[in-house]
């Protein structure tokens, strides 16, 4: 089992979910980013050719829809980038790894050869698979992202918090002379958190005092995805809503009273 | 017409017969290696039912099972040449072909259900340490390296190829280091065995199989050995018993079937045991510290119904147990089969719960239960398989000397008996 790296920076996500309307702008944001071909086209080639296509879509950020009966919410889910990630530990060839400063979990994909076990074990079915040969429409190469690589047929692929603006904004401190591990609060933005309309993604460092984001995942009213497995996520949920909280950690009836580990473990 | 090529003083059906039967198998295969070709070239995985929900499904119960019922070879090896168990001599030639057959069929299969099968190296070139499927990897590749090695033996026995003499001394020559080869068999089986249950048991983001055990290793390192070794040495005997009413002959004696039998049972009655303490240790730490209800684990309407559970506890354990362990039962045929029958099912029916029910319940509660019904895609390389272990068992039952006492069984009966003939196999009670 993985045990817990602690790194002095932790690239951390907050979202609001009473902020969220599900509106799917970070999702089309993400896929532009990272070079996801769309997917419409490669469906449709599977399903011409006669495959199912249930679940073989790319998408790197899913947003679930929560209910409670009558009040709904919206639950955007990029890869948790887990502290304590059951992905890494299971690959055999060392094809993801969470090894660096900020602790994103990284995806080599010349090195993973597809045997889909880091899926199997991800609890937030975090990553996708790569079914077909990705087709992109004429003309579309020219707006690839080129620091993002795009991935070939058999390979598992995941959100990686965009981590090529992390180079960029490294970058552009050296430039100017800054220090490049000191980022300052929002000088690396992931593309969903840039592009959301309402403003419910916040990004940055959680342990870093200057960044928003250290307050807000502290907030009373942050809890993280399935937190009580142990996977110790860096992506953080905001409401005000009880129901909602409650429902992001599977707290059974007879433990109503949610334990608030909001601001209990940031490394 | 090879008749010169068959064990000394046995009888064969007609060539023609034989190359019948052979197309037919090889007619099943084809279809099957049809899909497997579709898939390694033009289709991808695309092709199967597999998807970002299921991304284990049949192949990978289909490997864990064989691989369980394989386990016959390594014990019996281990039981024979280390334990020195003298009747076991019977039967080792066949374990160790159903043996090489599971573990190459395996192979197979797993050369298909990766994304990238020219990269599958990696995990030897880049090995992570920590993952159990590492050590899965090389287990296997090492243990079919095995297998081979104790199969060339008993190829090289072949009538004609034994007149050879370099190949009679190689043969000869390899039964001096087959204790050393079968306890390295021994080893690595065990401890590949091991890893698959371990596989599932680290899996901390899935409760279904999570489990915590001893040291690095979950508890269901030591289930999966000990399902195995509780299955594989049934699975043995039902091949024979199928090679027996497809040939007509008696291979191997009623003794040996028992005596494989009470020590697959011996190990099935412990394992049962500790199945059963550890889905209550399950039901009542794991699932309650994870947030989840026994409940929630299951769904009758798509099929992962609590029911399979009880198959695979009661009908398909404890009952063979029972049926195993008794001699009053095992020296029963109808019982004996019938126990091996149910071990058989019920490790097949683990391995697919523990790859297919882990994956389909969902572990986010807003998350949705979904069905896995593998296509043909998946089904023909699997059917492949099975054709491909029926070719080559046809081909060495025809031509190699499998079993040492299928001439004495099958002797011509004196022209007087002095009794009468007693049912084939219960002439010899406890
Ligand atoms: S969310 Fe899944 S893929 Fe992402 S780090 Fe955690 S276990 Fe790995
Ligand atoms: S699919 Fe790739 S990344 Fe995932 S466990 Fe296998 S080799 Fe590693």
């Amino acid at each position: 089992m993985s045990t817990f790296q602690d790194f002095p920076i932790r690239w951390g996500m907050v979202i609001d979910i009473d902020k969220c309307t599900g509106c799917g702008a970070c999702v089309v944001a993400c896929n532009k980013e990272n070079n996801i071909a769309p997917q419409d086209n490669q469906l449709r080639r599977i399903e011409a050719k006669g495959f199912p296509t249930r679940f073989k879509k790319i998408e790197w950020l899913t947003i679930y829809e929560l209910t409670d009966g009558g009040d709904t919410a919206y639950l955007p889910r990029p890869c948790m980038q887990c502290g304590v990630p059951s992905c890494v530990s299971v690959c055999p060839a060392i094809a993801t790894d969470k090894n660096e400063n900020g602790g994103i979990v990284s995806q080599i994909y010349p090195r993973c050869f597809g045997c889909r076990y880091c899926m199997a074990s991800c609890p937030y079915h975090a990553r996708v698979f790569n079914w077909d040969q990705p087709v992109w429409p004429e003309g579309m190469e020219k707006q690839l992202t080129p620091h993002t690589s795009v991935r070939s047929r058999g390979v598992v692929e995941k959100c990686s918090f965009c981590h090529h603006r992390l180079m960029y904004a490294k970058d552009a401190a050296r430039v100017a002379g800054e220090d490049p591990e000191k980022l300052a609060d929002g000088a690396y933005m992931p593309a969903c958190a840039e592009v959301c309309p309402t403003g419910a993604i916040t990004f940055g460092d959680v342990k870093n005092p200057e960044h928003a984001v250290y307050e807000l995942a502290r907030s009373p009213h942050t809890f993280r995805l399935l937190a009580r497995l142990g996977t110790d996520p860096q992506v953080y949920y905001m409401s005000k809503r009880a129901w909602v909280r409650l429902q992001g950690d599977n707290y059974l009836a007879n433990e109503k009273a949610q334990v608030n580990e909001g601001g209990a473990h940031h490394g | 017409m090879d008749r010169a090529l068959w064990p000394e003083g046995v009888e064969r059906c007609s060539l023609g017969k034989f190359l019948l039967w052979l197309g037919v198998c090889g007619v099943v295969f084809a279809l099957g290696a049809y899909e497997a070709i579709m898939i390694l070239f033009p289709d991808g995985l695309a092709r199967t039912a597999l998807d970002n929900y299921f991304g284990f499904g049949l192949w990978i119960t289909f490997d864990l099972a064989v691989i369980a019922l394989g386990a016959g070879a390594f014990f019996t090896g281990l039981l024979k040449y280390i334990l020195d168990i003298k009747e076991l001599e019977k039967i080792v030639n066949l374990t160790v072909i159903i043996g090489f057959l599971c573990y190459s069929g395996a192979m197979l299969i797993l050369a298909l259900d990766v994304g990238q099968p020219l990269r599958s190296w990696f995990g030897f070139w880049h090995p992570n340490v920590h993952s159990m499927l590492t050590e899965v990897m090389f287990c296997i590749t090492c243990y079919l390296m095995v297998l081979t090695l104790e199969f060339i033996p008993n190829i090289l026995e072949n009538r004609k190829l034994n007149q050879i003499p370099l190949l009679h001394n190689i043969a000869h020559n390899f039964h001096y280091v087959m204790p050393l080869i079968a306890g390295i068999g021994a080893f690595l089986s065990t401890f590949h065995q091991g890893s698959l249950g371990g596989m599932y048991g680290v899996l901390f983001g899935r409760p279904y199989v999570l489990r915590d055990g001893f040291f690095i290793w979950p508890w269901t390192f030591f289930l999966f050995v000990l399902s195995a070794v509780g299955s594989g040495p049934c699975f043995s005997v039902l091949v024979v018993k199928l090679m027996e009413l497809l040939t007509g002959k008696k291979l191997v004696d009623w003794n040996v079937k028992r005596l494989m039998c009470k020590i697959a049972g011996t190990m099935l009655t412990l394992y049962v045991f500790l199945k059963i303490l550890d889905t209550w240790a399950w039901a009542t730490d794991v699932l309650p510290r994870s947030g989840l209800t026994w409940d929630q684990m299951f769904n009758s309407d798509l099929g992962y119904g609590v029911s399979l559970l009880w198959i695979e506890i009661g009908l398909c354990g404890v009952v063979p147990a029972v049926l195993l362990m008794v001699s009053a039962f095992r020296n029963i045929p109808a019982l004996l089969y019938t126990g091996a029958i149910l071990s058989c099912v019920g490790v097949t029916i683990n391995r697919y719960v523990f790859t297919v029910q882990a994956l389909a319940i969902p572990v986010m509660p807003f998350d949705k239960w979904y069905l896995y019904v593998p296509n043909w895609a998946e089904w023909g390389p699997s059917v492949m398989v099975i054709a491909y272990g029926f070719i080559v068992t046809s081909l060495a039952y025809r031509y190699l000397p499998v079993f040492p006492q299928e001439v004495a069984l099958n002797a011509k009966a004196p022209a007087a008996p002095v009794a009468p003939a007693a049912p084939a196999e219960a002439e010899q009670p406890a």
